[in-house]
């Protein structure tokens, strides 16, 4: 019986981590789900749902090579492998300023509090050594409304972060 | 007259070219009723195009009126579309009766002039802007065998913002 696995990849990038991962992966008889993999500050990092009857201990021992090689740290988690139900978000928010400590936890606090449940994130820390720029997007699901997030942060938002929401609008033909 | 099955990717019938109508008959008035019955038994769509229903012919509805706030013109039911002008172009978020569970960014242009017939065969020309003009042209796209996952882009770069310059009205 198979079961689904939540593996987390990350290591120093270089070129062929996915494919060997996914190689080994394949030749392991794997069935892949969804993934993220994204380069976060020179780091390559996987989150990557895979199907398998394997037990644990037998698939990190097929990765153990490509891993070891690649100077890569692994790690597997049994999930529930719930596919085709993806949620809509129907806002878009995105968030920007100099750099400093608090901001994700100051602006997702306020839209916490007004019903915004994120589907997913993305920031990068841009901007010079001296001058850091800190940029967040993200989406997600308005539970109470758009408007309620825009109060929200018109009440609770610091005046060095400039935040722009959006509503995406899914048409659907 | 009956609601039919949407075709679903990776079905070869979505990638073909539909063949212009050239005779506005009770066959012709029998394929709109059917494509309008099969548009509002699905799921909230604002669109479809005859190749989802497995007809090959350049016939579409759209239907945006369910945005009251936006600029729009009602129920069309149009027969060989064809976009003439646009203009601007902009990001915006597109799922298809014919792919499910899916969602992604496309740009398309931002204002557009059709010219189409109605289902009598009388010319039409209309101008479109903003989520109606994408729905046309979402639409057109299968009446050439395009779905949306042909023309997806990066869902974490938005290239082409929709609101630029109101970034500060946002702000307090």
């Amino acid at each position: 019986m198979a079961h689904w696995y939540m593996l987390t990849v990350v290591g120093a990038d270089r070129p062929g981590i996915v494919a060997r991962i996914s190689q080994c992966l394949y030749q392991a008889g794997c069935n892949l789900g969804e993934a993220s993999m994204i380069r976060l500050g020179g780091n390559f990092t996987i989150m990557l749902m895979i199907q398998t009857a394997q037990p644990r201990r037998q698939l990190e021992q097929a990765l153990r090579p490509v891993t070891e090689e690649l100077a890569l740290s692994l790690h597997l988690d049994p999930i529930e492998g719930h596919l085709h139900e993806h949620r809509q978000p129907d806002v878009r928010i995105t968030v920007f300023g100099a750099d400093r400590s608090g901001i994700v936890a100051q602006v997702s606090g306020a839209l916490a509090e007004a019903g915004l449940d994120i589907l997913e994130l993305e920031s990068s820390v841009a901007g010079s050594r001296q001058h850091p720029l800190y940029i967040m997007q993200l989406e997600g699901v308005a539970t109470r409304g758009i408007e309620a997030l825009r109060q929200a942060l018109a009440e609770e938002l610091p005046q060095d972060i400039d935040v722009r929401i959006e509503p995406i609008d899914t048409l659907v033909g | 007259m009956a609601i039919r099955d949407i075709l679903v990717y990776p079905d070869p019938r979505l990638k073909q070219v539909a063949e212009p109508v050239e005779r506005f008959d009770a066959e012709l008035r029998e394929l709109v009723h059917d494509l309008e019955q099969t548009m509002d038994a699905g799921p909230g769509a604002v669109g479809i195009a005859a190749p989802q229903i497995g007809s090959c012919r350049r016939v579409i509805i759209i239907d945006v009126s369910s945005r009251p706030k936006l600029k729009n013109h009602g129920r069309l039911y149009l027969v060989n579309p064809e976009i003439i002008h646009w203009e601007g172009l902009e990001t915006g978020r597109e799922g298809c009766l014919s792919v499910p569970d899916y969602t992604g960014n496309v740009v398309r242009a931002q204002r557009i002039r059709v010219s189409a017939l109605d289902p009598h065969g009388r010319p039409l020309e209309l101008d479109m802007e903003g989520f109606e003009a994408r729905a046309l042209q979402h639409e057109v796209d299968h009446l050439d065998g395009l779905l949306f996952l042909d023309r997806l882009v990066s869902r974490r770069h938005d290239l082409f913002k929709r609101k630029t310059y109101q970034a500060r009205k946002d702000k307090p």
